[in-house]
């Protein structure tokens, strides 16, 4: 289907599918086991410019927006969603800087993200601070021109690989939602370490670690934002970023139906292949149709906050939800369409499988997404009388 | 330092088709490839760009549409592309494709080194690139691997069969290259910006100043007689039975056949 895109936008779109078939489908079975971070594939992504995607030509990137993230994402996850992380948590731990970063902090950080050089990652997430983000426990108390980090964030996505982090921490508990501060740092600053890799069901070749902070010592110049603004580069960020995890599902789907309407037109079985079997078209039919409906409310979104929309957050929630629902729904089925094989890691929609559950879970489980969307259809409503 | 590069645009792997009249390339509604070999050849002559210095021009000989595999370099970085076409080329061999490349280079003139894939995958002669150095009379150094330039000098590693061989070789030369010497780069969005608008000057027989019986057809002292694909071998035969056995028969058969 012809979404309009420009011929910027289509030339992108063939570099990341250059990519993921030259250098993510010869690694993805072997990196799902070894979980050995893609680093050569980092490397072809910097080659072809797309590492600055989404970051602006003056701080060395290629000036794209939200939709040519997306695609990029997308197109990297339909052969591989765990490689493709290494790419779009860049995005996200970037997020922050591109929004609300000075001049100084972007001249600082920007041109080595954009040029590959470094890879960037988001600490938000901590052991009792999940879908509660309040409840987070790292701080960051002043101290003259500094402020002291003190705490661990979980599961956060190139952690030990990025040398650039965006970081939320508690700067003044009384103040409650306006008591968290964001900061951007650095691998190898003097108290800040990494916990061990974890070992994970999916996304493999994505490495997820601990931060560790024990009195890391940050200038005041590193903050993001003015103090107290924590929570909000967050929502902020998450709300432009929700769009890539939408992508990165619609791509792992794209895959496994690829792989499923390609081994339906070769397995025969009763005769005949199983491809002329309506029980199993009715289900390629179904998959394809699903995959093409959140490609759109992906894509429609992207769009919007491209063209400026600020109340995009009802709509980044929804494309997020339906896209990763639709990702597990879609993979499940490939699964089926291959049967006994599809179970087997001689094929690869288990991995598929595996690899779309966190889509439902991370940047905001889906069913906060579905509380985001039922409070703001109740604010619109509220807003009309 | 300026290095030319001479590439070829082939048919994908996979889909060679002969004209069994005229026993050459089916190239319509082919899909057509840059040799893969001449990737490396690019992929080299950039690399020692980015450490030397200078330009990299990339020619080719070849219809028309062979402009767009020269916009797909300049999407890799290359600084310069010629596409060097003509009717009065059509039907060239080896020794005609080489005095036409080697006459483009004289009229690009200045050059340190001519870098060019080992052989194309379509015809396989690995004939050509030699084939320019000789017309240049410059020396030549074929499957290389390695190269390493140090003050007009360069040092090159040959992959040989069963070993590597390290020649030194004064410039300017010409290099033929294999495929383990790099991983030819990711095109670049930038390049492809840059590769839309470029505008690929085309060069003809009378612009590389070349004589109308050195070219073409006509200027080819060999012509293709026949292609076939042999027929397979068959299989071989395995003796059972005590050692004793087996080499009594081996010897019996041998004796058959008159081998010994």
């Amino acid at each position: 289907m012809d979404y309009g895109f420009t011929e910027e936008q289509k030339m992108i779109q063939e570099l990341a599918r250059k990519i993921a078939i030259e250098k993510e489908l010869p690694i993805r079975a072997e990196r799902d086991e070894t979980g050995e971070f893609p680093w050569e594939v980092v490397k072809s992504l910097a080659e072809a410019n797309l590492t600055g995607i989404g970051i602006e030509e003056k701080y060395g990137g290629i000036g794209g927006g939200t939709l040519e993230y997306c695609i990029t994402t997308e197109e990297l996850s339909t052969v591989c969603g765990g490689i493709a992380l290494a790419f779009a948590a860049t995005g996200l731990g970037t997020m922050p800087i591109i929004l609300f970063g000075t001049d100084e902090q972007k001249q600082k950080y920007l041109p080595d993200i954009a040029a590959g050089k470094k890879l960037a990652a988001f600490g938000l997430t901590e052991a009792n601070a999940g879908s509660d983000a309040g409840g987070m426990q790292t701080t960051a108390k002043k101290d003259g021109d500094y402020f002291i980090l003190n705490g661990t964030k979980q599961w956060i996505t190139n952690g030990g690989e990025a040398g650039t982090y965006s970081v939320i921490a508690i700067t003044d508990r009384k103040k409650g939602a306006r008591g968290a501060s964001a900061f951007i740092l650095e691998k190898d600053m003097p108290g800040f370490t990494f916990g061990k890799k974890e070992n994970k069901m999916g996304i493999r070749a994505s490495a997820t670690r601990e931060l560790v902070f024990q009195d890391c010592k940050v200038h005041k110049s590193q903050m993001l934002g003015k103090e107290g603004m924590g929570f909000i580069v967050a929502m902020k960020t998450l709300d432009r970023t929700r769009p890539g995890i939408a992508a990165q599902a619609v791509g792992i789907a794209q895959g496994a139906l690829n792989e499923a309407l390609k081994y339906s037109r070769q397995r025969e079985q009763f005769g005949a292949k199983i491809s002329t079997f309506q029980a199993v078209q009715h289900m390629i039919s179904d998959m394809a149709t699903q995959v093409e409906a959140a490609r759109c409310l992906v894509y429609a979104t992207a769009r919007a906050i491209d063209s400026g929309s600020t109340e995009t957050s009802k709509m980044s929630a929804m494309c997020k939800l339906f896209a990763s629902d639709t990702a597990m729904k879609v993979t499940t089925d490939a699964v089926q369409v291959f049967g006994g094989y599809g179970y087997m890691k001689e094929y690869p929609v288990e991995k598929m499988m595996r690899d779309a559950k966190i889509t439902q879970i991370y940047e905001g489980t889906n069913q906060i997404q579905r509380n985001v969307i039922a409070l703001e259809l109740i604010k619109e409503m509220a807003a009309k009388k | 330092m300026n290095i030319v590069v001479c590439i070829k645009q082939v048919p994908g792997t996979t889909q060679v088709k002969i004209n069994p009249e005229t026993n050459t390339l089916i190239r319509e509604g082919v899909e057509s490839i840059v040799n893969p070999f001449d990737e490396n050849a690019i992929e080299a002559a950039l690399q020692l760009r980015d450490k030397h210095g200078g330009k990299v021009t990339v020619i080719t000989m070849g219809p028309p549409q062979a402009v767009n595999a020269l916009k797909d370099t300049i999407a890799l970085g290359v600084d310069e592309a010629i596409l060097v076409s003509d009717r009065a080329f059509a039907g060239s061999d080896t020794w005609a494709t080489s005095y036409t490349l080697a006459s483009t280079i004289k009229k690009i003139g200045a050059f340190d080194l001519i870098i060019c894939g080992k052989q194309a995958i379509d015809g396989d002669t690995a004939q050509v690139g030699p084939g320019v150095s000789e017309f240049l009379k410059i020396p030549q150094v074929t499957f290389a691997v390695g190269v390493e330039i140090n003050n007009g000098v360069m040092k090159v590693n040959r992959l040989l069969e069963d070993t590597n061989e390290i020649v030194e070789v004064k410039l300017p030369a010409l290099i033929t290259v294999v495929k383990q010497m790099n991983t030819p780069r990711m095109p670049s969005f930038k390049g492809k910006i840059k590769a839309k608008s470029a505008v690929i000057p085309q060069w003809g027989a009378k612009d590389i100043n070349a004589e109308d019986n050195c070219i073409g057809q006509k200027g080819s002292p060999t012509s293709v007689v026949k292609i076939f694909t042999p027929p397979p071998k068959g299989g071989g035969e395995i003796l059972h039975g005590s050692v004793d056995e087996m080499v009594d028969a081996l010897v019996k058969k041998l004796r058959d056949r008159k081998v010994c």
